[in-house]
């Protein structure tokens, strides 16, 4: 496999130059991927100082309280512009198909490790895809109510009713979509080899193959198809 | 720490109990009371808050009534508001209400306040903010039933009436009941204030005005600034004073049982993930996976 002539960052390739290793997440994706998850997790921290009194001493972090007050916005909207084009790249991969359904189904397969069972599962799984969405739905709705409640610029526009709707839109969004980020990182950690496709960007043809074995058979199928002929 | 209050009797974003070693004498809570039928519009009462507390509003533009400045500001801690009322009868009726912090029992601002300390209440039932504490987000003003607190512009901190807490520590009355000139307003112990009011009331009613009343809205747990009305069924005809003000349910789902739910429930789902790697343990990938991985590559390979 290693004499495929493919680019040495293409996605969805078997790439030379690692022993046949797939690129799974080119650099620009991977780059992406952390700006999305550096701002997150800046923005959950100085979020989560002001949901509750015993998450207040998170805001010394931030240079303390009035600080962390100026910066959530900033970084609340940093985060959704740079998961912008992050959806646009990977958001046509996550649409539900029937076998997704399928494997949802089978969710107790899912939960003790008996792939083996479950249905083949392309470039995400049902459950990458639900993941997907959470962030979609929750980074829109705190973008909406969070601009509501963006004291400094726009809260002066909107009367009492709708700032305490927003706020409430706020914390149901943010709550949701921190255990969803919760669930994601531990979907990491949990099947080995995910953290190396985000963070080198390249797994094992036995990873593709065992977890998303549709993805894996796309690839083969393209680079034997690709390749020159001997006869 | 002579300058500490330690009379506290409610703290904002603070789980534990707060200073309150001290008893002040008596114990009592005390309230202004507001006659707004002897209210004749003079804004002496503007001016004296003024004056204590140092305070210059920008010059305004004229909106056509008497009410000046046109609303509350973080430099304007208390307004006369000025409605015109055509009653049943047909006849004109001039309504003045002095507004600003009505000092709930059960203040909606200290309920929404996320900065520990930046909101604190005594025990003479005075909500004050502190100032040093604030850092500006706005939630108050989202929680107040009344519409009272305002950010100000030069230093992002929040400003309202603070019921010349200063003054009255040291047992003066508030600026504004020392300047009224016709004794609409008076203060005292809240029991005192009822007192007088519920004289006030009777006197009222021998002249004429039948649903006059006492303005000490029970859905706030009672202010600490009360209104005599001539009229206590129409509240809303003294420029939109609320009927029935309470804590809204918004406010309270937001900044009640939401906030340890919340973090439970994220502690939660941290766990769920911790247990379920102890017990179920990662899911691997082999070298028998990566021998499929090459059998099925092959297999491709040859058929494509």
């Amino acid at each position: 496999m290693s004499d495929i002539e493919v680019g040495p960052e293409r996605r969805d390739t078997v790439s030379p130059e690692h022993h046949g290793m797939i690129v799974r997440y080119t650099a620009g994706d991977r780059t992406n991927h952390w700006t999305v998850a550096l701002a997150f997790v800046l923005a959950a921290l100085s979020g989560l100082a002001l949901f509750h009194p015993a998450l207040f001493g998170l805001s010394a972090l931030f240079g303390g309280g009035p600080w962390t007050r100026v910066l959530h916005p900033c970084i609340g909207l940093a985060m959704v512009l740079a998961f912008v084009p992050f959806a646009l790249r990977v958001g046509s991969e996550n649409r539900m198909q029937p076998r997704d359904w399928a494997w949802l189904r089978q969710y107790r397969d899912v939960v003790t490790n008996r792939e083996e069972r479950l249905p083949e599962v392309g470039r995400y799984n049902a459950g990458q895809k639900l993941v997907f969405y959470a962030v979609v739905v929750c980074l829109m709705g705190l973008l909406f109510s969070g601009v509501v409640i963006w004291r400094a610029y726009f809260s002066l526009y909107f009367p009492a009713p709708v700032l305490r709707l927003a706020f409430i839109t706020h914390a149901v969004c943010a709550l949701v979509l921190i255990c969803t980020i919760i669930v994601h990182i531990y979907a990491a950690i949990w099947v080995k080899g995910s953290v190396e496709a985000m963070t080198r960007g390249k797994v094992t043809p036995g990873w593709a193959w065992k977890h998303h074995r549709v993805w894996f058979r796309e690839i083969m199928t393209r680079a034997a198809n690709s390749r020159p002929r001997a006869d | 720490m002579p300058l500490q209050s330690l009379d506290i009797v409610r703290r904002s974003a603070t789980t534990t109990r707060s200073p309150d070693v001290r008893e002040p004498s008596g114990g009592r809570e005390v309230a202004k009371l507001i006659d707004t039928t002897k209210c004749i519009g003079c804004k002496a009462c503007q001016v004296a808050c003024m004056e204590w507390n140092d305070l210059r509003d920008e010059i305004g533009t004229n909106t056509g009534r008497y009410q000046n400045p046109a609303d509350l500001s973080a430099n304007t801690w208390t307004l006369m508001r000025f409605a015109e009322i055509e009653n049943s009868k047909g006849d004109l009726e001039w309504l003045i209400r002095k507004d600003g912090c009505m000092h709930c029992a059960d203040p909606g601002c200290l309920k929404a306040c996320p900065s520990p300390g930046a909101i604190v209440q005594y025990a003479n039932g005075i909500v004050d903010f502190q100032e040093e504490n604030c850092i500006g987000c706005g939630y108050c003003i989202a929680g107040c039933p009344f519409d009272i607190p305002r950010i100000s512009k030069k230093d992002k901190k929040v400003y309202k009436c603070t019921l010349c807490s200063d003054r009255v520590a040291v047992g003066l009355e508030p600026a504004c009941i020392k300047a009224c000139p016709t004794g609409a307003l008076v203060f005292g112990t809240k029991d005192d204030m009822k007192q007088h009011a519920a004289e006030r009331i009777e006197d009222l009613k021998s002249r004429g005005f039948e649903q006059a009343g006492l303005y000490d809205p029970a859905g706030v747990g009672g202010t600490h600034v009360m209104y005599v009305l001539h009229h206590a069924d129409q509240p809303h005809n003294y420029v939109d004073l609320p009927a029935d003000p309470r804590i809204s349910r918004a406010v309270l789902l937001w900044k009640g049982f939401s906030k340890p739910l919340g973090l439970a429930v994220m502690a939660l789902t941290a766990l769920a993930g911790f247990f379920h790697y102890i017990r179920v343990g990662p899911d691997e990938t082999d070298a028998s996976d990566e021998a499929a991985a090459r059998e099925l590559a092959k297999r491709l390979e040859k058929a494509p």
